[in-house]
């Protein structure tokens, strides 16, 4: 009860505990457990053998934060930026990460992006098919009806839109095609007259 | 080599890559034998995490073989079977230098906030995952570890992220005897948190979620009490009337970005990507746990902001501790604890996915089908 002093007793004594749960109170010290404290020298440990590491190649210029004072050490080289998407990543780099600009620059780069790399991938031998990309034919042999139904679970709500995340781009697209190309055609038609 | 490749929200394939070369002189070349999908997968598989870009491979969970060693490396070599923990690290940086492996200043240029993570977007340091059947590993000579000859592979690759972080978890709420430790979320991460919190002491475990079959794993493999929130009207007051009005001690939050519960936060958040994370469970946390108590973090939220009860937080004196998993860090104790057989890491897998049919592991996984709780990746060959 928070209204008085006491504390609540236990529901199960730790002797009782011990006996049942095994390993129960093997890290009992709070300070000696793993990553205790926080903060404490390392290096002597860590097997690193510089100071300062040595520096990675630069193949093209890499893309940082502008809170670094320079290109780290180390860095990922996958899937340099390219295209539209590539243009809007550097631009998003050009603003701290405290700024809302970058990560929403970044996160509208993302969903270029996709959309560019799917209409990219219709001039390769190996188009997106998105049957196969998003596994939904694993939901044959994987209980669809036994996993969703009858439990309590919450998230049928939203995993029903799923499909209209990964539809719902080009749907919007061909909509806008639509509007476009029939405007288009009636204004020529309006100029042939 | 045969690489699981990112193709925009809720796609993936498998390509042909080229295989990873050495950029560095302490990389080496790992070829994986054996792979996991984390919950934090499914926050770049959503496209959730900003600078995730089409083509990268994920996987930051991985064991496998030295395939070749730059020139610096010394502790390594070729044909050598390692483990490698989730973060990328430099081990001499200004956090390194003080055990903050998961905060390295020297391997992610995308981001000063962000250390480096393999397979976890540019934000994360734009370094290709180990869910492919070659990684290229940085600083060999300060992440990897050799598996010890006594440890099965399976526990191995638990250990590189999952178990540590559900143990960090727990440590991070610095749980002396006795304590009430409530935890939100019964992935694998909240699963080992559970577990994790009576080595420490704890008097009472709670784990809460949505998934039955979850809840049922965390009532035997983590000996504790569960409550399924689509029950409660409002499972903050469920929480507080189960303590005696007094709230927990310790509330784990190893849910993250993702969280359900509010229909209108998890669209925002997952499908709309307007917020970095839905807040959810850490609101629960904030709400459940005591005045003067602590809220641990170590489920995921992207860079952008989350609508955080904060107001909450500070009148209630509480302690926030968060953190990515220094992983390195609590290996010592976890392979004790592994080998002794306090903690069996291998017992939370459920599926073993052959890395050709990766696109339909995330979909098992993601939608929760088929009583998933850990799958694994298995390249080719193993
Ligand atoms: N800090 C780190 O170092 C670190 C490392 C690994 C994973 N993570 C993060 O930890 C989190 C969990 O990882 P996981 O692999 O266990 O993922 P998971 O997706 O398997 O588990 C998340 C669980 O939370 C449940 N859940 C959803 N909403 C909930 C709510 N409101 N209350 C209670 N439970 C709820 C889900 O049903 C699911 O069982 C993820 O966010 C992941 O990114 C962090
Ligand atoms: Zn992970
Ligand atoms: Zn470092």
């Amino acid at each position: 009860m928070p209204y008085t002093a006491e504390k609540p007793p236990p529901a199960r004594t730790s002797e009782e505990l011990r006996a049942t749960i095994p390993g129960w109170g093997v890290d009992l010290d709070p300070r000696d457990r793993p990553s205790v404290p926080r903060e404490q020298p390392s290096t002597h440990l860590t097997g690193a053998h510089w100071d300062f590491p040595e520096r990675q190649p630069e193949k093209w210029p890499r893309e940082r934060s502008v809170e670094h004072k320079f290109l780290t050490p180390v860095f990922g080289t996958a899937t340099p930026p390219r295209g539209l998407s590539g243009g809007i990543r550097k631009a998003a780099y050009r603003y701290s990460e405290g700024r809302t600009a970058h990560w929403l620059l970044l996160v509208l780069a993302d969903r270029v992006d996709a959309q560019e790399s799917h209409l990219r991938s219709f001039l390769t031998l190996r188009p997106d098919n998105p049957i196969t990309q998003t596994g939904v034919l694993s939901e044959l042999r994987h209980h669809p009806i036994r996993s969703r139904f009858g439990v309590k679970r919450t998230d049928l709500v939203h995993q029903s839109l799923d499909p209209v995340v990964v539809a719902g781009p080009w749907v919007l697209a061909g909509a806008a095609v639509y509007v476009v190309g029939r405007r288009v055609l009636r204004s020529l038609r309006g100029l042939m007259r | 080599m045969r690489a699981m490749v990112y193709r925009g929200p809720y796609k993936v394939r498998v390509e042909d890559k080229a295989p990873p070369p050495i950029e560095h002189p302490n990389d080496a070349i790992v070829r994986v034998t054996l792979g996991a999908i984390c919950g934090s997968d499914l926050h770049l598989y959503h496209g959730m995490m900003p600078d995730t870009r089409v083509g990268m491979t994920f996987g930051h969970e991985f064991i496998g073989v030295v395939e070749q060693v730059g020139s610096s490396v010394q502790s390594l070599k070729p044909g050598d079977r390692v483990m490698v923990p989730f973060n990328i690290f430099c081990g001499t940086c200004y956090f390194c230098a003080r055990g903050l492996y998961s905060n390295c200043h020297n391997v992610n240029p995308n981001a000063t906030a962000v250390g480096g993570i393999y397979g976890y977007s540019h934000t994360c340091g734009g370094y290709d995952g180990g869910q492919a059947e070659l990684v290229r590993v940085p600083f060999a000579d300060v992440g990897p570890t050799v598996i010890p000859d006594w440890m099965d592979d399976e526990d191995a690759v638990m250990l590189t992220d999952a178990c540590p972080t559900g143990y960090f978890g727990a440590q991070l709420g610095d749980i002396v005897e006795g304590d009430v430790v409530v935890v939100f979320g019964a992935g694998p991460v909240g699963l080992f948190a559970a577990k994790s919190a009576w080595l420490m002491g704890a008097g009472r475990v709670v784990v809460i979620d949505h998934l039955e079959y979850r809840l049922e794993k965390a009532r035997t493999f983590a000996h504790a009490e569960t409550f399924n929130f689509t029950e409660y009207d409002d499972i903050v007051v469920h929480l507080k009337k189960v303590t005696d009005h007094l709230g927990a001690d310790v509330v784990i939050d190893a849910v993250g970005a993702e969280a359900d519960g509010s229909f209108l936060q998890h669209v925002t958040t997952a499908k709309l990507k307007l917020q970095g994370g839905s807040p959810v469970a850490l609101n629960w946390a904030i709400d459940s746990v005591r005045k003067g108590g602590t809220v641990s973090v170590v489920g995921a939220y992207g860079p952008l902001f989350s609508a955080v009860k904060f107001g909450d937080a500070l009148n209630k004196g509480l302690t926030l501790r968060m953190n990515q998993c220094p992983v390195k860090r609590q290996w010592p104790r976890l392979f004790e604890h592994v080998r002794n057989g306090y903690l069996k890491p291998r017992d939370l897998v459920t599926h073993r996915i052959p890395l050709e049919h990766i696109a339909e592991g995330y979909h098992i996984f993601s939608s929760k089908l088929d009583g998933c709780i850990k799958p694994l990746v298995v390249p080719d060959g193993y």
